[in-house]
C-alpha cells in the first residue's frame, strides 16, 4: 500500500509539472496574472507530491518491507536504522529519486520566495524548472521505478555495500545533489532570461544568492566525499581524479566562475552574455555528471551498449536540455545589450581573468573525463587518463590563477592600479617569502617544489588578509576605530576573505600531504612496535566481536611521542556475511591539524598481521580549506544588500531618478 | 556517491578480502629502488580496477603488476625501459598518463589552446572596444554635470560599498 502510494504521488507530480511547465508560459505571453499564478501553486503542489514519494520510499526501507525489489536489493532487516534511512540514495533508484526531490524542493522554495520577482520572470523561471523535472520523472518512473513489487517476497534482504554503510553516506549524497541540482535555479534563470530577451542587474542580483547556495554545498559535498574516501577506503588517498568525482568538480570550476562573473553583472552591468552562457554550461555539467554516474558509461562502454535503457533516457534528457539551451543562446545572446565598460587592469579584468583560468581548468578536467569514451567508441583504442595527466595539466592552471587572487579585491571597479595594488600586497610577498625560507630550512632540501607551493599559499592568505586591513585602515588609525570599520565592513567582503584564504589553507595540506607523508608497512605480532616519523606504535592485542550485521576484528594500539603516551587507536576490519565483503574502519588520531592513521590488512597463520601506518602532516587542512570557503559563502550570502531583497527592475531605477 | 562506485566495481570483480595495496613481501631490500618502483607504480593502472592506480589497487593483477615492476628494476632496467616493457605487454590502457601521440594530440593540446584561445579573444575584445569607444565614458554634458550637482548635494547619499 505504502509503495503504490508513493508510486501514485510520483505520478502525480509528473502532472503538475507538466501543467508548470505550459500553463504559467501562455500566462507569461498572453500577459495573464491568473496563468502565470499557476506556477507557485503547482510548484508548491508539486514539492508535497515528491516529498510524500519520498517519505514513502523511506517508510519501505525503514519497515524492511522486501516485497519492493528497491527495498529486497539495498536492505537488510538487522542493519542500523540509520543506514536503512541513508541506504534509500545508496542505490540508483533511490539516489534518482532524492534528485528530483531536491528539484522540487528549490523550485518550492523559489516559489514560495520569490514574492519580489516580476511575475512574469518568476513564471518563465519555474516553467523552465518544471522541464527539468518533467523529463526526470518520466526517466524515473519510465526505466527506473523505485516502487517495484517481487512477485513472492524473499524473508531477507541482500544488504548494503558495506563500503556505503558509513555515516558518509548520510551526508555526502544530499550535499553533492543539493549543489548539483541548485544549479538549475541559476540555468532557469538564464533560460527565461533568454525567453524575455531581457536581462538587467537586478537579474544578477537574484541569481547569485541561489547561484552561492548552490556553490556553498557543491563546496561542503565534495570536501565531505573526499574526506569520507579518506578514511573509509583504507589506504589514505583524497582524491582520485576519478571519471565520478570530475563529474562533481567540473559544475563546481564551472559554478566558481559563474559566481565571479555574476558579481560583475550585479556590480558593472557588464559580462551579461557571459554570464547567461555560464548558468547553461554550469547545469549542463551537472546533467552530464548524472549521466555519467547514472548510465553506467564509466564502467564500460559495453556495459552501457549491452542495457542501453537508462544511459539512452539520460543523453536524451542531457542532448535537449544542452543542445536546446545552446541553441536559445545562439539565437537570442545577440539582442541582449552589452553595457558597462572598463579598462583590462581593473577589478571586472581581473574576475574575467579568474574565469579564463576556471573555465580553462574545466575544460581541462571534461576533455580528460570523456577523451578515453570518446577514443574507444570512434576507434576501439583504450587508452587510461588518470591522476598523473591531471597534476600535470590542472596544476600549472591553478599556479597562475592563485598569484592573482590576492591582486583581484584590491583593485578598484572600471580601472584599477595595479601598482597601487602590489604595494599593498607588499605584507603578503614578505610573509610568503619568510614561509619559503622557512619551509625550505625544515626540509632541508628536497625538492624545490613543496617550499614555493607553500610560499604561494601563504601569499594567498595573507594578501585575502591584507584586503581587509586595508578595508579597516589597521595600522593607519586607532585600532579601536579600525576594529569598528571592520565590523561595518560589508559581510561580502569578509566572505571574499575567507573564501580566498580557504584555498590557500587547502593548498598547504595538499602540499604537506604529499610531500611530507611518511608510512610504514609491515607485518606485526602482539606486543611488537612500530616507529613512524617519532611516534611508537605498539600492538597490545587482537579481539574479535559480533556487529548488527558483520563480524568484526580489532586490533589495540598504544600510541607514544618521545615517552609520552597519547590516546590508544583501534582499527578494525569487518566482514559482512551476506555479501561476503569486508571493509576497513581505518583508525585515525589527529593531533593539531596532522593525523596518524591505521589500517589493518590481513591476517597470517603464524598471529601476525599486515597494517598500514600513516602520518600525514597537515592533513586536515585539505578539507578545513573547503570548509572556510564555505563559510565565507555563508557569510556572503548574509550580505546586507541580499537580505534586503533584490532591486525592482529599471524601471524602478526611473522612479528614483523623478524623485531628485 | 564518487569513489565508492569505483569500489562496489573493484569489490565486485575481486570478491577478495580487503588488504590494501603494496603489501610488506613486495617491498625491495634498496629504498632508492623500492622509491622508484612506487613511483612507477603510480603512473600505471591496476586494468581489472575503475580508474586505480596499482599502488592504490588490492587487486591479485595490480600486486602482479607491482612484482613485475620490481623484478623489471631488479634487472637494472632503466624507467622508461620497465614502462615500454609494460606497454609491450598490456598495451597503452595500463599507462595512465598517456604518451603524447597521434591518437592523444587533442587531449594534451586542448588545455593550451582553450587558454590560448580565450586569452586571444579577451584581447581582441580589449582592442575593439578600446577603438570604438575611445578613452573610457565620455565626459558629462553640462546638463549631466548639473544633475549630478542636484544629486551629490541631496541628503540621500548614494552608499559606496568595499572600495578601497
Amino acid at each position: 500500500m505504502i509503495a503504490e502510494t508513493g508510486h501514485y504521488a510520483l505520478v502525480l507530480a509528473l502532472g503538475l509539472a507538466l501543467i508548470q511547465s505550459f500553463v504559467p508560459l501562455i500566462g507569461a505571453r498572453l500577459r495573464d496574472a491568473a496563468l502565470m499564478n499557476v506556477a507557485r501553486s503547482a510548484a508548491l503542489a508539486q514539492l508535497l507530491f515528491v516529498a510524500s514519494s519520498f517519505v514513502a520510499l523511506v517508510a519501505l526501507h525503514v519497515t524492511s518491507d522486501f516485497s519492493v525489489a528497491n527495498v529486497y536489493e539495498n536492505s537488510h532487516s538487522m542493519k542500523p536504522l540509520i543506514y536503512k534511512i541513508t541506504g534509500v540514495w545508496g542505490n540508483h533508484e533511490g539516489s534518482m529519486l532524492l534528485w528530483v526531490a531536491i528539484l522540487a524542493l528549490f523550485g518550492g522554495l523559489l516559489a514560495s520566495v520569490g514574492n519580489n520577482l516580476p511575475l512574469s520572470l518568476r513564471a518563465y523561471v519555474l516553467s523552465v524548472q518544471a522541464w527539468v523535472a518533467s523529463a526526470f520523472y518520466l526517466f524515473i518512473l519510465a526505466t527506473s521505478n523505485p516502487f517495484l513489487r517481487i512477485a513472492s517476497p524473499p524473508i531477507e534482504g541482500r544488504d548494503l555495500n558495506p563500503v556505503l554503510q558509513d555515516i558518509g553516506l548520510a551526508v555526502h549524497p544530499p550535499m553533492l545533489y543539493l549543489g548539483y541540482v541548485g544549479f538549475s535555479i541559476s540555468f532557469s534563470f538564464a533560460i527565461a532570461a533568454l525567453i524575455e530577451g531581457r536581462i538587467d542587474a537586478a537579474w544578477a542580483r537574484w541569481v547569485r544568492p541561489w547561484t552561492l547556495v548552490a556553490w556553498i554545498f557543491l563546496t561542503l559535498g565534495i570536501a565531505m566525499g573526499s574526506y569520507w574516501a579518506y578514511y573509509e577506503l583504507g589506504w589514505g588517498g583524497w582524491w582520485f581524479w576519478d571519471p565520478v568525482e570530475n563529474a562533481s568538480l567540473m559544475p563546481w570550476l564551472a559554478g566558481t566562475a559563474l559566481l565571479h562573473s555574476a558579481l560583475v553583472m550585479e556590480k558593472r552591468n557588464a559580462l551579461k552574455v557571459w554570464t547567461i552562457l555560464l548558468s547553461i554550461l554550469t547545469f549542463s555539467l551537472s546533467l552530464l555528471g548524472t549521466f555519467l554516474v547514472r548510465s553506467g558509461v564509466l564502467s564500460s562502454v559495453h556495459a552501457f551498449a549491452s542495457d542501453p535503457t537508462r544511459g539512452v533516457f539520460i543523453l536524451m534528457i542531457l542532448c535537449v536540455f544542452i543542445g536546446g539551451s545552446l541553441v536559445l543562446y545562439a539565437a537570442r545572446a545577440s539582442s541582449l545589450k552589452q553595457g558597462g565598460l572598463f579598462a583590462p587592469i581593473s577589478r571586472e579584468g581581473a574576475l574575467v581573468l579568474n574565469n579564463l583560468f576556471l573555465t580553462t581548468a574545466c575544460a581541462t578536467v571534461f576533455v580528460g573525463t570523456l577523451y578515453p569514451l570518446g577514443l574507444e567508441v570512434l576507434t576501439g583504442e583504450k587508452i587510461s587518463v588518470g591522476a598523473p595527466f591531471f597534476n600535470l595539466t590542472f596544476g600549472p592552471l591553478f599556479v597562475p590563477l592563485m598569484i592573482a587572487v590576492p591582486f583581484g579585491p584590491m583593485l578598484a571597479w572600471k580601472r584599477g592600479d595595479l601598482v597601487g595594488a602590489a604595494q599593498r600586497l607588499l605584507a603578503a610577498g614578505g610573509a610568503a617569502l619568510v614561509a619559503l625560507a622557512l619551509a625550505w630550512a625544515w626540509a632541508r632540501g628536497g625538492s624545490a617544489l613543496a617550499p614555493l607551493a607553500i610560499a604561494l599559499a601563504v601569499f594567498v592568505i595573507v594578501g585575502a588578509l591584507s584586503d581587509l586591513a586595508e578595508r579597516s585602515a589597521l595600522f593607519r588609525v586607532p585600532f579601536a576605530t579600525a576594529v569598528r570599520r571592520a565590523r561595518g565592513l560589508p559581510r561580502s567582503v569578509w566572505g571574499t576573505a575567507f573564501a580566498h584564504a580557504g584555498i590557500g589553507v587547502a593548498l598547504i595540506g595538499i602540499v604537506c600531504e604529499t610531500t611530507w607523508n611518511s608510512e610504514y608497512i609491515g607485518k606485526i605480532k602482539p606486543q611488537d612496535v612500530a616507529k613512524v616519523a617519532g611516534y611508537e606504535l605498539k600492538l597490545e592485542g587482537l579481539t574479535e566481536r559480533q556487529g548488527p550485521n558483520y563480524r568484526e576484528l580489532t586490533a589495540l594500539f598504544d600510541v607514544s611521542l618521545d615517552g609520552q603516551p597519547l590516546r590508544p587507536m583501534t582499527p578494525s576490519k569487518r566482514s559482512f556475511s551476506t555479501r561476503g565483503s569486508s571493509t576497513t574502519e581505518a583508525a585515525l588520531l589527529t593531533r593539531g591539524a596532522s593525523q596518524l592513521y591505521i589500517s589493518l590488512g590481513d591476517m597470517a597463520d603464524d598471529g601476525a598481521i599486515t597494517v598500514r601506518i600513516y602520518h600525514k602532516p597537515l592533513v586536515l587542512l585539505i578539507w578545513w580549506g573547503p570548509v572556510l570557503m564555505a563559510f565565507g559563502g555563508v557569510l556572503s550570502l548574509s550580505d546586507r544588500r541580499l537580505r534586503v531583497g533584490a532591486p525592482k527592475p529599471a524601471r524602478a531605477l526611473r522612479g528614483l531618478q523623478a524623485a531628485e | 556517491m564518487k569513489r565508492i562506485l569505483a569500489v562496489m566495481f573493484a569489490l565486485a570483480l575481486t570478491g577478495l578480502p580487503a588488504a590494501y595495496a603494496v603489501q610488506p613481501d613486495e617491498v625491495m631490500a634498496d629504498p632508492a629502488k623500492e622509491a622508484r618502483a612506487r613511483v612507477l607504480s603510480r603512473e600505471l593502472r591496476c586494468m581489472v580496477c575503475q580508474n586505480q592506480s596499482i599502488d592504490d589497487s588490492d587487486a591479485p593483477l595490480a600486486r602482479d603488476l607491482r612484482v613485475l615492476v620490481r623484478e623489471r628494476i631488479a634487472a637494472g632496467d632503466s624507467d622508461t625501459q620497465v614502462i615500454d616493457f609494460l606497454v609491450a605487454r598490456y598495451g597503452e590502457f595500463v599507462l595512465l598518463r598517456p604518451r603524447f601521440e597521434g591518437q592523444t594530440l587533442l587531449l594534451w593540446l586542448l588545455t593550451p589552446l582553450a587558454f590560448a584561445g580565450g586569452a586571444v579573444a579577451l584581447w581582441l575584445q580589449v582592442r575593439r572596444r578600446s577603438r570604438n569607444g575611445g578613452e573610457a565614458p565620455a565626459s558629462l554634458t553640462p546638463e549631466e554635470e548639473a544633475k549630478l550637482a542636484a544629486l551629490m548635494s541631496a541628503d540621500s547619499k548614494p552608499e559606496r560599498q568595499g572600495q578601497p
